[in-house]
């Protein structure tokens, strides 16, 4: 890596101050019912309705082939929708050619002309819009001078090293301001030390120019940290759309809470029944106030990484288990065991683990469920010594078996709690 | 963060690991018999070369003798002086077949090529409905015989009041190079990012304008390939220019069949001649041959 590399993508705040913000109000994004048919009958995106409000920032999330960089594609126009309108702003633009919907684009592959200096691959966009020259040149030489790239403006895309183009790839959208921003993955070929950097400026960016944005990506943290609202997409239809911390916390479904939160959420084949729910003889009693008080039933019961405590704090249901591996992480550590208790391997959980590492997949077959569990680095735990662990009965998810859909907790509830 | 943190090794186990005894210098890695395979292949390919070579020197060696010295049994042998009087004798022969042959092969190379980079880029980048049929319908061109279409050609030449000139000869060039034009560009602009065609047209760029400034600039190398296809196919052409044209257009190739021509084949000037026509397209290959190794994509794409 380069010293270069290294630099923040806004090399001084006062510069960003200085930048001209798009004239006028921005716009929103709407999306009514659209669906998306590829010749050969493959339906990529199903029925998604989509409201994006003027200047928000909006992440679309999902595992790889759930239609996400279609929705992306559909907004810009590089994509027909087969059914639904498209908005932005108050124009319908379902029908409006790419060029002719004042969006940019940010690409994966940046997708810089290789035969055009830097220069040239800034003032593009004016260029074909027909910006008289001299105001062409100076907004090229104001956004190189915010992203730090003034000195690179007469080389070609070649002799760039990957931080610089992917400025370069956002140089150019900015320079165009435009009511929209769309961006398919921009940071995936970033290493990842200057992806998390370039995710911040990104937000800083957002911030200053106000811009309505979509981004794409399939990581679940660069959606978390960045959307102000998240999408999450599985097989071409929306599962939700909420905000970071109600998708974290009220999940719709089985897939959405699989897919939102590192390391996963822990998953098992649990009873309802009096009031209190149990695995492997463990009795847990409902949280007040939960819709499942007076069910006899079996659920999916999900507890997330954060929800255990060592010992037996706070008269907490308490778990006793033999720790298998211990990761550590240094101001943490990740405990993982084998509960006595069925795994549940629904088509959802294994779609959204799926997403998060391919290479997940399990080196042994296993038929008893598996927790991972975040815990604080002392008291020491050894791998095959039983523990005992508390388990927060406040923060228990419920699933239906059957159709995934969640069962609790909902807000209504949290409140009423509270 | 991901969790893919290990837990310490026990102390047990933490064994200083020692590796081999680093060498000095370089090592390279290689089987014991590789330097006399190494030679036994040269000696095949120099020898191969040689063969293929004969043709050239018997032609250059002729060039140089004069009329008692060419004969078919002593074809081999070194010419007496290298006298250019043969070249001398044969330039003012050859000297309006070549003016001819430049001014429509160049322009046939040109326009061929800028159409076939029109079709490939709209076939591979902008493509229409149709377009898996239409591809293939242009390069069955590719296959049709001269000979079958010569007659209709000619007629066609003709009601078009084109016969005879050289425009004539270069539509029938320009139009029998697009099949393998048209399928030089596509392959080479289907290898060709997709988003780079997506991001000109979201910068504003329509059909017309993305293909000018953005994909042609790109098909350099494929330019380079297709233009010295095309203009070695139009040079090296005799039976169209031969039909199409009058006397006073014929293009070298018909002028070098002349030379040839007459009772006594006069062998040193055939050879002068033949080496004087093939010089134009040897100098197209020397002078646009290192774009085919050029990497002009470099930096299109991440690092």
């Amino acid at each position: 890596m380069t010293a270069e590399q290294e630099n923040p993508m806004i090399a001084d705040q006062e510069k960003l101050m200085a930048l001209d913000t798009p004239a006028g109000e921005p716009s929103g994004i709407e999306l009514v019912n659209v669906t998306k048919r590829f010749r050969g009958g493959v339906v990529a995106v199903k029925d998604v309705s989509l409201s994006v409000q003027p200047g928000e920032f909006v992440a679309l999330v999902g595992p790889s082939g759930c239609g996400k960089s279609t929705v992306l594609r559909m907004i810009a126009g590089l994509e027909e929708v087969s059914a639904g309108r498209v908005r932005i702003g108050d124009r319908d633009v379902t029908a409006e050619l790419p060029q002719h919907r004042d969006v940019a684009m940010v690409f994966q592959s940046y997708a810089l002309y290789p035969r055009m200096s830097v220069r040239r691959n800034l003032g593009f966009g004016l260029r074909m819009r027909r910006t008289e020259k001299g105001e062409r040149n100076r907004r090229v030489a104001e956004v190189a001078d915010v992203l730090g790239l003034e000195h690179l403006l007469d080389r070609r895309p070649g002799a760039l090293s990957g931080g610089q183009r992917q400025r370069v790839a956002m140089g150019r959208a900015i320079v165009r301001e435009p009511r929209v921003f769309l961006m398919d993955e921009p940071l995936s070929n970033l290493d990842a030390k200057l992806r998390v950097s370039m995710r911040a400026q990104l937000s800083l960016l957002h911030k200053r120019l106000g811009v309505t944005t979509v981004y794409v990506t399939h990581d679940q943290i660069e959606a978390m940290t960045l959307g102000q609202r998240v999408a999450v997409l599985r097989d071409g239809t929306l599962q939700q759309f909420d905000t970071p911390q109600r998708l974290f916390r009220y999940p719709v479904n089985l897939f959405v809470a699989a897919f939102i939160g590192s390391p996963s959420m822990n998953f098992v084949q649990a009873r309802v029944a009096d009031g209190a729910v149990s695995f492997s003889g463990t009795k847990i009693p409902l949280p007040a106030g939960s819709p499942l008080a007076g069910a006899d039933r079996s659920v999916i019961l999900g507890m997330r990484p954060t929800a255990f405590a060592t010992g037996s704090a706070n008269g907490w249901p308490t778990l006793r288990v033999v720790p298998e591996v211990v990761e550590e992480l240094g101001d943490e550590r990740y405990v993982i065991f084998d509960v006595d208790a069925p795994r549940v391997d629904t088509e959802e959980t294994r779609a959204a683990v799926d997403a998060q590492a391919a290479d997940d997949a399990l080196l042994l077959p296993e038929d008893r469920a598996r927790f991972t569990v975040r815990l604080p680095t002392d008291p020491p735990i050894d791998v095959g010594e039983t523990v005992s662990l508390a388990l927060n009965p406040n923060r228990l998810y419920f699933f239906d078996p059957d159709s995934g859909a969640a069962l609790g907790p909902t807000p209504e509830q949290d409140s009423s709690a509270r | 963060m991901t969790t893919t943190a290990t837990p310490p090794p026990p102390a047990s186990v933490a064994a200083p690991a020692t590796g081999p005894e680093p060498a000095d210098g370089p090592v390279r890695i290689r089987s014991p018999w590789a330097g006399y395979t190494t030679t036994a292949r040269y000696i095949i390919l120099f020898a191969l070369v040689c063969v293929f070579l004969l043709p050239v020197y018997v032609l250059l060696i002729t060039a140089f003798k004069d009329l008692a010295q060419v004969s078919p049994s002593r074809m081999w042998e070194w010419p007496d002086s290298l006298s250019l009087d043969t070249y001398r004798a044969v330039w003012p022969k050859l000297q309006d077949g070549l003016r001819n042959s430049l001014a429509m092969a160049i322009p046939a190379a040109l326009i061929s090529s800028f159409l076939g980079a029109a079709n490939g880029f709209v076939l591979s980048k902008w493509r229409f409905p149709g377009a898996d049929i239409v591809f293939p319908l242009i390069l069955f061109g590719m296959f049709i015989p001269y000979q079958a279409i010569l007659i209709p050609m000619r007629q066609t030449i003709s009601d078009l009041h084109l016969l005879g000139g050289l425009n004539g000869l270069i539509l029938a060039h320009v139009i029998y190079g697009l099949p393998i034009t048209t399928l030089i560009f596509r392959s080479y602009f289907t290898g060709i990012s997709d988003e780079l065609i997506d991001a000109a047209q979201v910068d504003g760029a329509g059909m017309i304008r993305t293909f000018l400034f953005v994909a042609l600039p790109i098909a350099v190398p494929a330019f380079a390939v297709s233009v010295i296809w095309q203009f070695t196919s139009a040079w090296n052409d005799f039976l169209f220019g031969l039909v199409l044209t009058n006397p006073d257009h014929w293009p070298v190739t018909v002028a070098l069949n002349n030379v040839a021509g007459g009772q006594v084949v006069p062998y040193h000037e055939a050879m002068a001649a033949a080496l004087l026509a093939s010089i134009p397209t040897l100098l197209v290959y020397i002078l646009m041959g290192r774009f085919f190794m050029r990497g002009l994509m470099a930096g299109a794409l991440k690092g």
